[in-house]
């Protein structure tokens, strides 16, 4: 059966675009996975969802050229041994953690998985991790509070010399159990703690929640809400790329940038601020569209700005170009080759400097972006120079976009809150600056959230910043892994 | 180099003063404020950060207190790697279960006198994430709090401030 067919089978559900869901039965859930995989399809999220909201289940979602299909399983009420389902981490590798989290949070188990905890630490005893042995390896531990002004992770390293053997991460410091949090909104409230999965990506997961919830009570937003929330997740996506960059030249040890960039993020902070009242957009998108609208004179603000910066960024991007210094630390770090990239699952701006030239805005755009046109950017590299050209390239293609949104931005309302829903089921997908962020959101009794289940991208490129490392020097560590920026808490859950 | 030095020129000095209670005060309030630094620790202020199991968000502001703008080490304000180097802990939440060993022990690792403040609403109160199994809500109730800085996440200027009524309370106690 071609993986084609099982879209066939599967029946529409509400939210991203071409969405299908199908019931597979036991010996089914390894055939979806096996027909995706051999068509070059994507492992989007797997997540489980446990006895309080009906029969336990786990879920697939697989990206394809024409759709997005979720594969649900029905794991039964019973014992451990019977709602063991098969594990898919042998065809996409990155499903290892998921399934642990899986575990983790609702029980359910996979075939051969690693029997290690994930996201539930317990109470503390020692995690054991892989050793190195050999003559002259030792371990560096490294975290969860980190020297910067990070998030909580632990690295341990196992080197030789200042030579890395080995990366292992362990993740879920900043697990909040989110999923379970959900349960407790309201799905017309849902949204706000949605945007707080990973702060980062605010407007991201706020708008794929907001799909879900649309799609599920099928309830269409104005064209001018559309518009406004794709402006919303460009400014995000220039903020973060903003910072990104300053941040890069800062751990390459060029303090200059860190200055100018962190200037020009803090100007269109100023400008989102006067323009949509907030500098980080946490609340700007709410069910039915966005919960401020666009004046003129703010418009205006936001154009003088985006210009302004984007003007700046070719300036400044010449300086890194020319700056020696830099291009030699950038060139040839932490190199992810496309063919790794492809095996391991990696996505989104990480993803695309490493060959795999996925973007949702533009592969399977929903609105606005079917109207807006975005160029794909895309590198081959896959070294900490391409994710640094790939930003530029990005940043640029963002500010030509919020240009355009501002000239074309449609009259009328900008947001038409829904109805109240009860018993649906949707399913959001954006394209964040980091990746696909997908949200999952069944509504159960009275509108209240039945289950939810929101979707980070650095579950994928986690695991491939361990492989990223192998053989660089831990002093490169803090810039390899500032090149690929990945969230903890949007992984925590 | 040459590119570099002219953009340096030609943007030349951005920082803007830090809050102050009236316009005129503004002015000088920089220099006062490096001096009531200097009085009241003989040093520039450092600071720890520590997540305890935040959005991320509460980091994107801390961070921005570093740009140029609000330019928070002309003040005489230092983030320090350990928090043996540490006055003063910086602490943003909700504080999560496997967070809370970590946490006491950064507490535990600061030397005495030491403050600490809870930035945003998630570390004040738990904000949207409240409290369970897995958050254990408000920074207060794993280690003691001397102050609390609202928002969510709080804007730089308002972390400013926030940084200075500690500072002056800590004088006046």
């Amino acid at each position: 059966m071609g993986h084609r067919a099982w879209f066939d089978r599967g029946r529409p559900i509400g939210g991203a675009p071409g969405a299908r869901l199908v019931r597979a039965g036991r010996g089914e859930w390894r055939a979806i996975a096996e027909d995706f995989a051999a068509a070059g399809a994507r492992l989007l999220a797997l997540w489980g969802q446990g006895g309080e909201a009906g029969e336990p289940t786990v879920f697939a979602a697989y990206d394809a050229a024409h759709g997005l299909l979720i594969a649900a399983l029905g794991c039964g009420a019973g014992d451990d041994s019977s709602s063991e389902y098969p594990g898919l981490q042998d065809l996409f590798p990155f499903a290892a953690r998921m399934q642990r989290a899986v575990r983790d949070l609702v029980g359910l188990r996979a075939s051969a998985m690693d029997p290690r905890p994930w996201l539930r630490h317990g109470d503390g005893g020692d995690y054991p991790f892989v050793r190195v042995a050999g003559d002259g390896v030792h371990e560096i531990p490294v975290g969860p509070v980190h020297a910067g002004i990070i998030e909580p992770g632990h690295f341990r390293f196992s080197v030789v010399g200042e030579k890395v053997l080995r990366l292992e991460q362990r993740l879920g410091y900043a697990h909040k159990d989110i999923e379970r949090r959900f349960r407790e909104f309201d799905a017309l409230e849902g949204h706000r703690l949605a945007a707080r999965v990973s702060g980062d990506s605010a407007v991201a997961y706020a708008w794929a929640y907001c799909q879900a919830l649309e799609g599920a009570s099928k309830h269409e937003i104005p064209p001018r809400a559309a518009w406004l929330r794709a402006l919303a997740l460009e400014l995000e996506r220039i903020e973060n790329h903003l910072g990104d960059l300053g941040a890069l030249g800062n751990d390459a040890g060029f303090a200059f940038g860190l200055t100018q960039f962190s200037r020009l993020k803090e100007q269109v902070l100023r400008a989102s601020e006067t323009a949509l009242g907030q500098r980080y957009l946490l609340d700007a998108v709410a069910p039915g569209g966005m919960r401020v609208d666009l004046s003129r004179s703010g418009a205006a603000v936001l154009a003088d700005t985006v210009t302004a910066v984007a003007a700046e960024s070719i300036e400044l991007r010449s300086i890194y170009d020319e700056h020696a210094g830099l291009r030699d630390r950038f060139a040839g770090a932490g190199t992810v080759t496309p063919e790794l990239a492809a095996r391991l699952g990696l996505t989104g701006l990480a993803g695309r400097a490493s060959g795999q030239a996925q973007d949702l805005r533009i592969d399977r755009p929903w609105a606005p972006y079917d109207r807006l046109g975005p160029a794909k950017c895309g590198a081959t590299g896959g070294d900490v120079a391409a994710r640094v050209e790939q930003r530029f390239e990005e940043l640029a293609e963002s500010c030509r976009l919020v240009g355009r949104i501002l000239e074309g931005l449609p009259a009328g309302e900008s947001i038409a809150p829904p109805p109240a829903c009860e018993d649906g089921f949707g399913v959001g997908l954006v394209e964040g600056w980091r990746g696909p962020v997908l949200v999952a959101l069944s509504i159960g009794e009275a509108g209240r959230i039945r289950f939810c289940h929101p979707h980070d991208p650095s579950w994928q490129n986690w695991p491939v910043l361990e492989h990223a490392i192998i053989g660089n020097i831990v002093p490169d560590f803090p810039l390899i892994n500032k090149s690929f920026n990945l969230s903890y808490s949007g992984h925590d859950l | 180099m040459l590119k570099t030095l002219q953009k340096i020129r030609r943007v030349g000095c951005v920082s803007e003063p830090p809050p102050a209670a009236s316009a005129a005060a503004a002015a000088r309030e920089r220099e006062a404020l490096q001096g009531r630094i200097l009085e009241i620790l003989g040093r520039a202020l450092c600071i720890r950060v520590v997540d305890a199991g935040s959005c991320n968000a509460c980091e994107l502001e801390i961070n921005a207190l570093g740009n140029p703008i609000y330019n928070i080490e002309g003040l005489g304000v230092r983030f320090v790697a350990s928090p043996r180097h540490a006055d003063l802990l910086l602490v943003t939440g909700p504080v999560t279960r496997n967070m809370r060993e970590a946490l006491l022990r950064t507490y535990e690792a600061t030397p005495d006198p030491k403050l600490v403040v809870a930035v945003g609403d998630c570390a004040a109160t738990g904000g949207v994430f409240g409290e369970s199994g897995e958050s254990l809500g408000r920074i207060s109730n794993v280690i003691p709090v001397d102050a609390t800085i609202a928002g969510c996440p709080p804007s730089p200027t308002r972390l400013l401030a926030g940084l200075l009524t500690v500072i002056e309370a800590a004088r006046g106690a």
